[in-house]
């Protein structure tokens, strides 16, 4: 497609406004369709955006693509797939973000094969190389222990942005743009997937990826029990519990714990990990958190290489002292 | 009618070699292998083998398995058929990058699909290891226009539908796809089976099928690349880790509190 222009970003529409990641999103195509010269489009997803177009307004987009059909209204990946097929084909966008959200992990390679191009996976920062116009992404490749600088040989550029990568822009109402209606029309038939049945396996309290406070067990605790332990500790400091890769496959707890490259990606203020090694596809999830507080007997671990703090020892020991020294802290 | 199972699965540096062993030739792009510590296969792609073989454990059913590379450690790539799949199909050629373009790979797996007529469901890895691009399987399913879930942790099959159990971040969906149709799956599945006595003396005696490009209906269209690489390097970490000490561990724990409370972070 010779003359694509313009970077569009994908959202959805979700309760009565924009879905979280769309902001992040548009800080990210901000800066790209400044470098490029070039407007920010955001396509919407939903079976009506309302509100959510003054929104993404407010969040830097020039101009808003409501995408509606009644089908949109809950996610389905074939039905988003065959509006997004239709929204670039007809935007004809240079570049096309999406964020690597549980959705956007099935849309994104999906909408990049469907259209013939290339997608940079996974990429934590984008630029432009100006003189070619063309997107640099840089992603983490083998678990992140290497980065990798890619770019997208065809058009439009698809990259996939790690959420909570970028922050977003504050927003600002008086902002103006476009709002351009894009019905689509689709079949309920092209759902080739159903879901028969919705299972929540959370735990209760704050969720993982909204906590300020995350406090993470690993395969040295040994088994289900010491989650417990960091359950009061989380409590006392109004966070959550979460748990590397070891302690899933162990069956200590559910895997919604998981914090990773294959789990969650979470960005605390504070992330305090017990018994946990900080293999890299551990740090992948947590890279973002403001402060890392390492406690861990084997001094050699790689979580100390990655933590602000760490405490060398047994965690029978230091957990409890550590959550009696804060009970008191909290208290006074 | 016997169920044609197919699993895609790829052959990676051993994600759990030590980080030092780990190195890059930032003038080719490359990651140096390390001499002595093998390859193996892709972890979730072994818990794909597995979700395999307990549908054949279930009911008649065939399992092949379909690699594509430049160059096979034949013996890691037998494990699967000493775990008990089928069929081996190793597509080779020198040509055959398999980590930066995933759409390369995928037209090539799917282009194998193809001549080998077809399956009734294909089972693959949720991401590879090395360049955990988490796309060949969804664009294998794309380019044969067969229905696709993601992240499985149990794959069964009943009444001409597959029946997964998705993960999503609260919790899971129980999904029906029609056959055919793609699923990837997760490590949540659980361990995948061990190796038996005979299934490696069968596995011995099994000789792959080898494809080259040649061999492969794919065009220069299909086969041209979609991603460059233009730069691969090994990030530093500059944080410095204050070790916090008390006089004894339960003293430590007291201090790393003080410390933080100190620090305006709790």
């Amino acid at each position: 497609m010779a003359d694509a222009t313009g970077v569009l970003v994908i959202g959805q529409a979700s309760g009565d406004g924009l879905d979280s990641t769309a902001a992040e999103l548009l800080a990210a195509g901000q800066a790209v369709a400044g470098a490029l010269g070039e407007q920010l489009s955001i396509g919407i997803l939903g079976d009506s955006v309302d509100s959510a177009g003054q929104q993404a307004i407010a969040h830097g987009a020039d101009r808003v693509y409501a995408v509606t059909n009644p089908l949109l209204r809950e996610y389905h990946a074939d039905l988003y797939l065959s509006a997004l097929d239709s929204l670039c084909r007809e935007a004809n966008p240079r570049v096309v973000l999406i964020s690597r959200t549980a959705e956007g992990r099935e849309l994104a390679p999906r909408l990049a094969f469907r259209l013939g191009v290339g997608l940079a996976q996974d990429c934590l920062e984008i630029s432009v190389d100006e003189s070619s116009r063309t997107l640099l992404a840089n992603r983490p490749v083998y678990g992140g222990n290497a980065i990798a600088v890619v770019s997208c040989e065809q058009t439009p550029q698809i990259a996939a942005i790690r959420p909570k990568a970028y922050e977003p822009t504050e927003a600002d109402q008086s902002r103006q743009g476009e709002v351009v209606s894009f019905p689509v029309e689709l079949d309920a038939s092209q759902a080739r997937t159903r879901v028969v049945e919705t299972v929540r396996e959370e735990s209760e309290g704050v969720k993982l990826e909204d906590a300020r406070v995350v406090v993470s067990g690993g395969r040295g605790l040994g088994g289900p029990e010491p989650f417990a332990g960091l359950e009061d500790l989380a409590k006392l400091l109004g966070g959550a519990v979460g748990a590397s890769r070891a302690a899933v496959d162990s069956g200590w707890v559910p895997a919604s714990y998981q914090v990773g490259l294959t789990g969650k990606a979470i960005t605390p203020d504070l992330y305090i990990t017990v018994a946990i090694s900080g293999a890299s596809q551990h740090m992948a999830g947590c890279s973002g958190a403001k402060c890392i507080v390492a406690i861990n007997k084997d001094a050699d671990a790689n979580i100390f290489k990655e933590a602000r703090y760490g405490v060398i020892g047994d965690w029978e020991t230091i957990i409890p002292a550590l959550t009696e020294a804060v009970r008191e802290l909290v208290d006074s | 009618m016997a169920l044609k199972i197919a699993v895609l699965a790829k052959q990676v540096l051993d994600p759990e070699m030590p980080m030092a062993a780990f190195r890059i030739d930032e003038n080719a792009r490359k990651v140096v292998p390390p001499a002595n510590i093998p390859p193996v296969v892709n972890g979730f792609d072994e818990n794909a083998v597995e979700a395999a073989l307990r549908i054949k454990d279930a009911q008649e059913a065939t399992v092949t398995v379909i690699s594509t590379g430049s160059e096979f450690a034949l013996d890691v790539m037998k494990k699967p058929l000493s775990m008990g799949a089928d069929e081996l199909v190793l597509l080779q050629d020198d040509s055959f990058d398999n980590t930066i373009d995933s759409f390369v790979t995928a037209q090539l797996l799917a282009a194998a699909i193809r001549k080998l007529e077809g399956f009734d469901l294909i089972i693959c890895g949720r991401q590879a290891s090395d360049w955990d691009n988490a796309q060949v399987p969804l664009g294998v399913a794309e380019i044969l226009g067969v229905s696709c879930v993601s992240l499985g942790k149990s794959v069964n099959v009943a009444d001409g539908k597959a029946v997964v159990e998705r993960i999503v971040p609260d919790g899971y969906q129980v999904v029906e796809a029609e056959l055919p149709a793609l699923v990837t799956v997760s490590n949540e599945l659980g361990q995948p089976r061990y190796p038996t006595l005979r299934g490696i003396m069968a596995a011995t005696r099994k000789r792959p099928t080898i494809w080259s490009k040649s061999d492969l209906d794919v065009d220069d269209s299909q086969s041209s690349t979609r991603i460059a690489l233009r730069q691969l390097f090994i990030p530093v970490s500059d944080q410095e880790c204050e070790i916090v000490e008390g006089e004894d561990a339960a003293d430590a724990g007291r201090q790393l509190a003080l410390k933080l409370r100190e620090a305006k972070i709790i």
